[in-house]
């Protein structure tokens, strides 16, 4: 029989969340583990499209939005790189007179919450944008949203974690996980853990984990379809994108443009772009941008990433085992928020409570009201 | 049921024409897809057409003439009774496991789908680059950047040239260049003749290649040309363009400034071998395997070519360096591995004897092959020596010190987690360039095999693809409501 290792805390994936609340975790003293079965911030955390944006969001995100956009403001301090966060504004353009409408009853809503956003159309759009086609016909700015790349940022909130005094394992697959009426009992890779509390930030695969405690949710994975350009001069000056979606679209400091929008395809476990969304994308950036007719496209790819039904995640304690948090099905939008996440987790780890609203996340809204289930109380 | 086949071969090389003609042979009509403007591949490569001189085959091919001749005669026999296609870059595969699937192609600045229910891939090879400082300069050529300025345009990459690195192509080059009347100020190969002689018995397994190769040498020893074995090859210098390279015996001491010998050129044509382009194979979703003789990944291929998805067949240098005789065998016998697999039990033994001959003589080459990789063996090795400063990814201008401070730090051992946090292999040429070589600096920085260190994945497009390809395009269809993200 092995050694067993006792925790305070033991989070199931290394993705932005699972390590931004082992990070908080750590610096509040406490003993964590952290279970990766890959490689850190290498799925869904570490290959999307890095946008950093509250505008456009629900209202009952607005509130973890901003304050996650705080600890990004901290960024450097916090991890000890930038992650090339560049605080470039990000602008929602409007193609029709009807959408300009649907920014201006937006912009109204967000300020309730503090996130102010300047309305721009007319000829006023058309000289300070020269280089957006003319499908565009105004937008929305919201200065203090921004982009930054996840390939660093994700990887680097594990590497800070583990610097605080987490025990990060990466290429170490949780294989088994139960409750036995006091903890958490795991084993991986040969090894047995036991953990006052588990965290499941198993992101597009959280549900093998949220099923064995009676809290699998109805969630699909989504292939988020992404093309980088070559290098080119600098000419996109904010975070791109569209009211009611489609396309999105940002320049990193190199000179390429990163562009995503559609779906690529996959099998639940790897995913591919598929061509078809490229070209179809491909056509759109060009009428939206004109400059990059004359670009190259160099790269495509996608990711893995969970999807509910509502598109707002999983946040918040199980209601069936003490002691489980759930953080997941970020629906294609968790870049910005997750970092927020894991100071949340942590908070109902330390003192039990939050004060940023989570009830629109709780992991029992998708059964139906009768189907209230007994809490499980040992295994 | 070979009525519904539509059998696609990308690829116009030695094993692509081969494989074209083997399912004519047998009434079938495949689609031949072909980067180059004409056939030939890349060994039996022609000048384009109109390009202003004329240069005989057996002055652009050698002892190979009558070979480049044959295949360019049998193509042009073919053309009735096959689809054909030149100019078109294949760059994404989408392919289901036995239910063949889609090719994406781009021809004459249009996008194009390319359905096929089998397909031969017979890609080719390009040149291993490995990095030395300086390399990046302008007027440093791989190898065969160096040949096909030859075979195409009938020039030379400069006045005084040094051909440097190892492989076999070092000296043929070296030769075509000399005969072709250019200066060939030296030619240094970095594996030692000891070497070569060790592997003389496997080499003499293919008598009238090994004799080329003598014959090639000796030639340029009678013509003047200085030629150096077993050296280290230092740095290249120049301000806008090379001047001059640096060198020193491999067995000397290191860091000994006086044994550093300096070379006058204004060119550099530099090669370690041959590197298969797997990128294809790569995006269908082929299995890999990692090849110990040639010390790279592999698409996994039975005796006939079978890769491990029903329906692709990989023939030739893309699917593992053999050259250009085995290409043609293995483009044949990847075509009878389509007709065994289209006509299910009906005629199982109709090629038996042909296709256990092709597969006898393929086995024979690759004895010698094995033979010329131990000949010529790519200093990987070498990755500890390359100063900090020098540039192994050139498109993204990322260096060997970024990459081993990476790996230092314990951020990355594996080669796509490195590539994740430094960029390395993320420009324009996605890495057929510099991911060898970052492969070797991370096996070196962690002491650890090339195969432990993993694979750099391909991604699509094969190549960079113009957006405005995307215009003309109408079969296009809008994303779809629940496909909306911001």
């Amino acid at each position: 029989m092995s050694e067993l290792h006792h925790y305070d805390v033991a989070i199931a994936g290394g993705g932005l969340v699972g390590a931004s609340a082992a990070l908080a975790l750590a610096r509040a003293g406490l003993r964590v583990v952290l279970f990766e079965r890959r490689y850190c911030g290498a799925q869904a955390s570490g290959v999307n499209y890095g946008g950093v944006r509250c505008q456009g969001r629900p209202a009952e995100q607005l509130p973890l939005a901003m304050r996650a956009r705080e600890v990004w403001r901290r960024l450097p301090e916090s991890i000890g790189i930038d992650g090339e966060f560049v605080v470039s504004g990000h602008l929602r353009l409007a193609r029709s007179e009807a959408d300009l409408a649907g920014l201006a009853e937006y912009a109204h809503m967000a300020a309730e919450h503090g996130l102010h956003l300047e309305l721009i159309a007319g000829r006023a759009f058309r000289t300070r944008y020269p280089w957006l086609g003319s499908a565009a016909i105004g937008g929305s700015l919201c200065e203090t949203d921004g982009h930054a790349n996840p390939r660093l940022v994700s990887p680097a909130f594990a590497q800070a974690a583990r610097r605080a005094g987490a025990d990060v394992l990466e290429l170490t697959p949780l294989d088994d996980v139960t409750y036995d009426g006091a903890r958490f009992q795991l084993s991986a890779n040969g090894r047995r853990f036991s953990a006052d509390w588990l965290i499941n930030a198993a992101g597009a695969w959280a549900n093998t984990i949220a099923q064995r405690f009676g809290d699998a949710v109805p969630m699909q994975p989504i292939y988020p379809n992404m093309w980088v350009t070559e290098p080119l001069p600098q000419f996109i000056t904010h975070n791109l994108g569209v009211y009611g979606g489609g396309i999105y679209a940002r320049q990193v400091a190199r000179g390429n443009c990163i562009i995503g929008g559609g779906r690529g395809y996959g099998d639940g476990q790897y995913a591919q772009p598929s061509s078809d969304t490229t070209r179809t994308v491909m056509r759109d950036a060009c009428a939206l941008l004109p400059m990059l007719r004359e670009a190259l496209l160099i790269r495509s790819w996608s990711g893995v990433e969970g999807c509910t039904p509502d598109h707002n995640p999983i946040i918040g304690a199980s209601h069936r085992v003490p002691r489980l948090l759930h953080a997941f099905g970020f629906s294609g939008g968790g870049f910005l928020l997750a970092p927020g996440v894991g100071e949340v987790l942590a908070e109902l780890v330390v003192s039990g409570a939050t004060a940023t609203p989570l009830a629109a996340f709780d992991v029992d809204r998708f059964v139906p009201a009768a189907a209230s289930l007994p809490s499980i109380t040992s295994s | 049921m070979t009525d519904a086949a539509r059998i696609v071969i990308v690829g116009a090389g030695p094993a692509g024409v081969r494989a074209a003609e083997t399912l004519v042979a047998a009434g079938l009509r495949p689609l031949v897809l072909d980067e180059q403007s004409r056939c030939g591949g890349q060994i039996y490569r022609q000048p384009a057409a109109g390009a202003g001189f004329e240069r005989s085959k057996r002055t652009l091919y050698g002892f190979e003439a009558a070979k480049a001749h044959a295949l360019h005669s049998t193509m042009e026999a073919l053309l009735p009774h096959i689809g054909y296609q030149a100019d078109t870059l294949v760059w994404d595969c989408e392919a289901r496991n036995g239910q063949g699937g889609r090719l994406v192609a781009l021809h004459d600045a249009r996008e194009q789908n390319v359905p096929f229910s089998h397909l031969i891939l017979a890609t080719g090879a390009t040149d291993r680059v490995l990095p030395i400082p300086g390399w990046t300069l302008p007027g440093v050529y791989t190898l065969g950047g160096a040949q096909t300025a030859l075979k195409t345009q009938g020039c030379a990459i400069g006045s005084q040239i040094v051909f440097a690195g190892t492989g076999p192509l070092l000296y043929l080059v070296a030769y075509q260049y000399a005969k072709a009347g250019a200066r060939v100020a030296a030619v240094l190969d970095t594996s030692p003749l000891a070497a070569q002689a060790r592997a003389l018995p496997k080499l003499a397994r293919q008598p009238a290649t090994l004799a080329k190769g003598v014959y090639y040498v000796g030639w340029l020893q009678a013509h003047g040309v200085r030629i150096e074995r077993n050296v280290t090859l230092e740095r290249v210098h120049g301000e806008r363009s090379v001047t001059s390279l640096a060198w020193r015996r491999a067995d000397a001491g290191n860091g000994d400034e006086a044994i550093v010998e300096t070379i006058r050129c204004d060119a550099l044509a530099l090669g370690f071998g041959l590197r298969p382009e797997t990128q294809l194979a790569d995006i269908a979703g082929c299995r890999f395997r990692f090849d110990d003789t040639t010390q790279c990944w592999l698409p996994e291929r039975d005796a006939a070519g079978r890769s491990s998805i029903a329906g692709i067949y990989l023939a030739g240098d893309g699917a593992g360096i053999a050259g250009a005789d085995a290409a043609e065998l293995a483009g044949r016998r990847a075509a009878l591995a389509v007709l065994e697999d289209l006509q299910c039990e009906a005629t199982p033994d109709a090629h038996h004897e042909e296709t256990a001959s092709l597969e006898r003589a393929m086995k024979r080459i690759a004895v010698f092959r094995s033979g010329l990789e131990a000949a010529f063996p790519p200093p990987f090795g070498r990755a500890a020596s390359w100063p900090d400063d020098t540039i192994v990814c050139r498109c993204e201008q990322i260096d060997a010190g970024t990459l081993r401070r990476c790996v230092r730090a314990g951020e990355a051992k594996e080669i796509n987690r490195l590539k994740a946090l430094t960029r390395v292999g993320m420009g324009r040429c996605q890495g057929r360039m510099c991911g060898e070589a970052a492969l070797a600096l991370i096996a070196d920085e962690t002491d650890c095999s090339m195969q432990t260190v993993g694979r750099l994945r391909a991604q699509a497009p094969v190549k960079p693809i113009p957006l405005a390809a995307a215009l003309g395009d109408d079969a296009l269809a809008a994303i779809p409501e629940h496909a909306r993200d911001e």
